[in-house]
This record gives structure tokens, C-alpha cells and sequence, in this order.
């Protein structure tokens, strides 16, 4: 069951040093004061999972050294420019970086649903994406006749975090239509979700907000965090905070601008 | 008699030719960053009088998936995405795209963003239209570094989608699939075909005569500025007001 943490330091407690830790794309609702909090902990050697792209988060947790792999299909800082932190790292050959393409992330996401050990995709073959990854295997679709098909091993997440407008307080938590949020908790074995507030009632009791609802039970921590994905957006609540994003891609551009970046408004600032 | 040609911007251009190739089809996908490409599918739209569907993937209005980030990838694969854009930091002759690095892999020379959904929607897509506006000899490859997708598969590799077409700030380039190679389909008003070949850097088929790219109607000029350019503030504030003086709104 689900804890209403008193402070999103409690909250994160699980997400401990070394695990693999699922993270959503940039629209759909990351814990990006959660992401500055464990920063300030220093936590180290994260195997991150972004599903299945990343923005600011990825390149924070790159830039702040808390990475040991990063596993996505993208890294940008869409119309505000290349990931810089992403980028001088990979050019460095500082980052162990598992390419894959988005729909092979949300396919292994789907097996670890399913509890089962791999998922066919169709596409790859042919893509040097494949040469990286000694991971995917292809087969023979045995329903076929010459027929290679990748078959892409379930990936099973220890924590995914994200950051959603609601919860009650049984942990039961609103994500509304960002259905991935759901398959991201289904496939890892804990969840901790940021919430901009509580809902005073029960989310399942109300058929309408029952369908948009991931359930308590597959919810491991909650903690109130308002504003708790700036500056990324939080769908159909508020945009991205483009002026702040547009700073970040300016100082991050070096790696002492980074650092003041870090010291600005990672360090110096407190979750709300 | 014929009136006067209307004025227009080389955005209007490239959107009314994306427009053209996008053709009579039901459903039209836009991914991320791909603010001509979403001008070219709304246009399409107003003038096929609400066909096609199109689903433009940041917008909350423009977008009807409620399955979370994989039904785009998943009503693809039951081929119900008819056209989608690809774009490349690399694109070559044989319509290979790179999305992910010059240089050795783990230790690049230059690094792009990632493959998106490019691995997977170039194979099942059917009309894939290449996007990308820097024609220049740096984009436009005789050999891609690293094939994020490839431009085609071997016959018993299950295909049903790739490129159809590539367009430029200088050109529109058709793709023949048996051949794997691009023809060169017209040139772009104020462009030559000789300047095509000394900024492409991969070979290329072309007739003696080349056309120029049709230019934008004054109707579709009109619905692009009246209709479309509204719409795609919502996800492209800055492409609106600076091409179609759209106010942003805070």
C-alpha cells in the first residue's frame, strides 16, 4: 500500500545507488523535483531507462555524474537544441548508452507487464541499431517462412518515477490518458510517484476517474510536489517552462556553465 | 490571361509540395519537431475537407491516442498510419537514415539526439516522406555512418513501408525502391539543378528536363495563413509568428 510521504525525501528512499530506474519521456509527466532531490543526495550509478526518450532529466543526471548506463531512443532538448550534457558526454565516450528505438522500449515494458521473458518487434533488421545490442536476438518467426523477426528481452525496472496531477490517499494515483505511466508500473517493481495534489475521496469510487487511474496497489510512495515537473510540462496542466529551458541549453553549453546551472537550481533550491 | 503569381515563403513551399505528396490517404502521423511537416498535414486536411486524419504527436488537440506512447507504434503496425516524416543528420542515396552518430559508435566524432521511432516506422509506414531542409553535401551522404534505418530490405524481411520521396530547401527528390535510388523529381523556384548536384553527395537519376516544384496555389496560401498557422501555435509558437505573424500568446 501505498505512504503519502511527509517529505519527497522519504518518498525516494527506494530509489537506492546502482538500480535501474524507469523514467517517462519529456510530455508525459517527469519527477523533475525528484530528479533535483536525488541529485542533492548523490545518488551514483543509476542505470536509467528513459521511455523510451528523454530531455533535461537524462542530460541533469548525465551532467551530475549519477549515471552508469542511460538505455533510450532519444536525447534532446527538442527546439531548445541538442542535449549538451548528452552529447559531451557521448563525444567523450564517458556514457555507456544503450540506442534502441521507441517502439522496442515500450514492447520490452509490455513483456515485463506480461511477466513474460521477451517481445517480437517488427522493424530492426537491417539497423546497425542491432550491431550494439547483443541483447536482441533475431529468430525465425516460427509462424512463418523466412521470416527474421527481433525478439527484444523484457525489461524489468527496479523504481519508475514519474509525476502525475493526482492522488488520493490511498495511493490510488490519476494519470489520466498518459497510459504509459501505467505500463511503466506494471513492469517495474516499485513505484514512486509525485503528485501536484491530493484528491480529497477515492479515485476508483468514480467510474471517470477510475479509467485514468493506476491503482494504490501497484504504488510504493506518494509525495505532493506542486509543480513538480518544471520546467517540463505536465500534460493538459501547464506547458514547459521554455525561457528557463532555453537558459539551461545556454549555461549547460560548458561544463562550468553546468556546474552553475547545478548550484542555481539544483542545490539551492527546495522542493515547494 | 493568368493573375499575377502570389508572393510566398519558402516555408508555404515546402509545405504545399509535402502537401501534394501527401496525397488521398486516411491518416497522416507528424512526430516531434517537424513544424512543416504538421503545416503540410493540417493543409492537406483543409483541403481534403477533413481527410485525412491527422495526429500530431505533442499536440493535446491534433492527437486522438489515449493508449499512452505506444499506439502510435501500435496502429502503425496494424497499418493505419499511412504517411509519416523521417528526417536524418545523415540521409544517403540508397535512403539509409542516421539519427545516431558520425564516427565509432561508443566514441563518436559527432553525436545526434537518438532513433526515435525510426527503427520501426520506416518498415511499416508505407509513405515515408524524408524531411530535411540543410541540403548540403554534410546531410546528404553517399554512404550514412551508422543506419539508424534503412532505406530498403532484403525481400524476405517483412516491409511494408520506407521512403517515397526526399525534400530540401532546394529540391524534391523521388525514391525508387527497386532501384534503391532517388530521382530527382523537380527543383525549387529560385534553385537550378546544377546547384542541386554540387551541394548532393550522393548520385542521383535526373531527366534532361527538370521541372520547378509547383508553387503554392492562392487558395492553399489561404489556408495555410487563415486556417492552419492558428492551429500550429499550439505546438510551434515560434514557427507560427515567425512565418505566419501568428501572436504568441503567454
Amino acid at each position: 500500500m501505498a505512504v503519502i510521504a511527509s517529505t519527497i525525501e522519504s518518498a525516494l528512499e527506494a530509489i537506492a545507488d546502482g538500480c535501474t530506474l524507469a523514467v517517462p519521456r519529456e510530455n508525459s509527466g517527469v519527477a523533475m523535483e525528484a530528479t533535483r532531490a536525488l541529485i542533492r543526495r548523490g545518488i551514483k550509478n543509476i542505470n536509467l531507462v528513459a521511455l523510451p526518450t528523454s530531455s533535461l532529466q537524462a542530460d541533469l543526471l548525465i551532467g551530475a555524474g549519477c549515471l552508469a548506463s542511460l538505455e533510450t531512443s532519444a536525447v534532446s532538448l527538442g527546439e531548445f537544441g541538442a542535449a549538451p550534457r548528452f552529447t559531451a558526454a557521448m563525444t567523450s565516450g564517458t556514457l555507456t548508452l544503450k540506442d534502441s528505438t521507441c517502439p522496442a522500449l515500450h514492447a520490452a515494458f509490455q513483456a515485463s507487464e506480461k511477466g513474460i521473458p521477451f517481445m517480437p518487434l517488427r522493424g530492426l533488421v537491417g539497423s546497425d541499431l542491432t550491431k550494439h545490442r547483443p541483447d536482441w536476438q533475431f529468430i525465425d518467426n516460427p509462424f512463418g517462412d523466412n521470416d527474421p523477426i527481433v525478439l527484444l528481452p523484457a525489461i524489468k525496472p527496479d523504481v519508475a518515477l514519474f509525476h502525475a496531477p493526482m492522488a488520493d490517499r490511498s495511493g490510488n494515483v490519476w494519470i489520466g490518458r498518459q497510459r504509459e505511466l501505467g505500463t511503466m508500473a506494471h513492469a517495474s517493481t516499485k513505484t514512486i510517484v509525485t503528485v501536484e495534489k491530493i484528491h480529497d475521496g477515492d479515485l476508483l469510487a468514480d467510474p471517470i476517474l477510475a479509467a485514468g487511474t493506476l491503482p494504490g496497489f501497484y504504488v510504493d510512495a506518494v509525495a505532493v510536489v506542486p509543480r513538480g515537473a518544471w520546467p517540463l510540462p505536465l500534460p493538459d496542466h501547464y506547458a514547459a517552462d521554455g525561457e528557463h529551458l532555453a537558459e539551461y541549453a545556454r549555461m549547460a553549453a560548458t561544463p562550468d556553465g553546468f556546474q552553475k546551472y547545478l548550484a542555481q537550481h539544483v542545490h539551492d533550491r527546495r522542493a515547494a | 490571361m493568368t493573375a499575377a503569381q502570389p508572393e510566398f515563403r519558402p516555408e508555404e513551399l515546402l509545405s504545399s509540395v509535402i502537401a501534394e505528396l501527401i496525397g488521398d490517404v486516411r491518416h497522416v502521423a507528424v512526430g516531434n519537431a517537424s513544424p512543416i511537416p504538421a503545416t503540410a498535414a493540417l493543409l492537406a486536411r483543409e483541403r481534403g475537407k477533413g481527410r485525412p486524419y491527422v495526429s500530431l504527436l505533442q499536440s493535446r488537440k491534433h492527437n486522438f491516442f489515449t493508449d499512452g506512447g505506444r499506439e502510435l507504434f501500435d496502429c502503425a503496425g496494424q497499418g493505419r498510419i499511412d504517411v509519416f516524416f523521417l528526417s536524418g543528420g545523415e540521409i544517403d542515396g540508397e535512403g539509409n537514415v542516421n539519427l545516431v552518430s558520425i564516427g565509432e559508435h561508443d566514441h563518436p566524432k559527432v553525436r545526434f539526439p537518438g532513433s526515435f521511432g525510426s527503427g520501426y516506422l520506416y518498415y511499416v509506414v508505407p509513405k515515408v516522406i524524408l524531411f530535411r531542409t540543410e541540403h548540403s553535401r554534410r546531410t546528404l551522404v553517399s554512404k550514412v555512418s551508422f543506419i539508424s534505418a534503412p532505406g530498403t530490405s532484403e525481400p524476405n524481411v517483412y516491409r511494408h513501408g520506407g521512403p517515397i520521396a526526399l525534400v530540401t530547401n532546394r529540391c524534391v527528390f523521388s525514391f525508387d525502391k527497386a532501384k534503391k535510388r532517388f530521382a530527382l523529381a523537380s527543383v525549387h523556384p529560385g534553385h537550378s539543378v546544377e546547384e542541386v548536384v554540387e551541394h548532393t553527395g550522393f548520385e542521383f537519376d535526373r531527366a534532361a528536363q527538370v521541372p520547378f516544384t509547383s508553387a503554392p496555389d492562392a487558395d492553399a496560401l489561404r489556408l495555410m495563413r487563415e486556417t492552419v498557422a492558428p492551429e500550429l501555435a499550439e505546438i510551434y509558437p515560434q514557427f507560427a509568428q515567425s512565418v505566419f505573424g501568428v501572436k504568441i500568446v503567454a
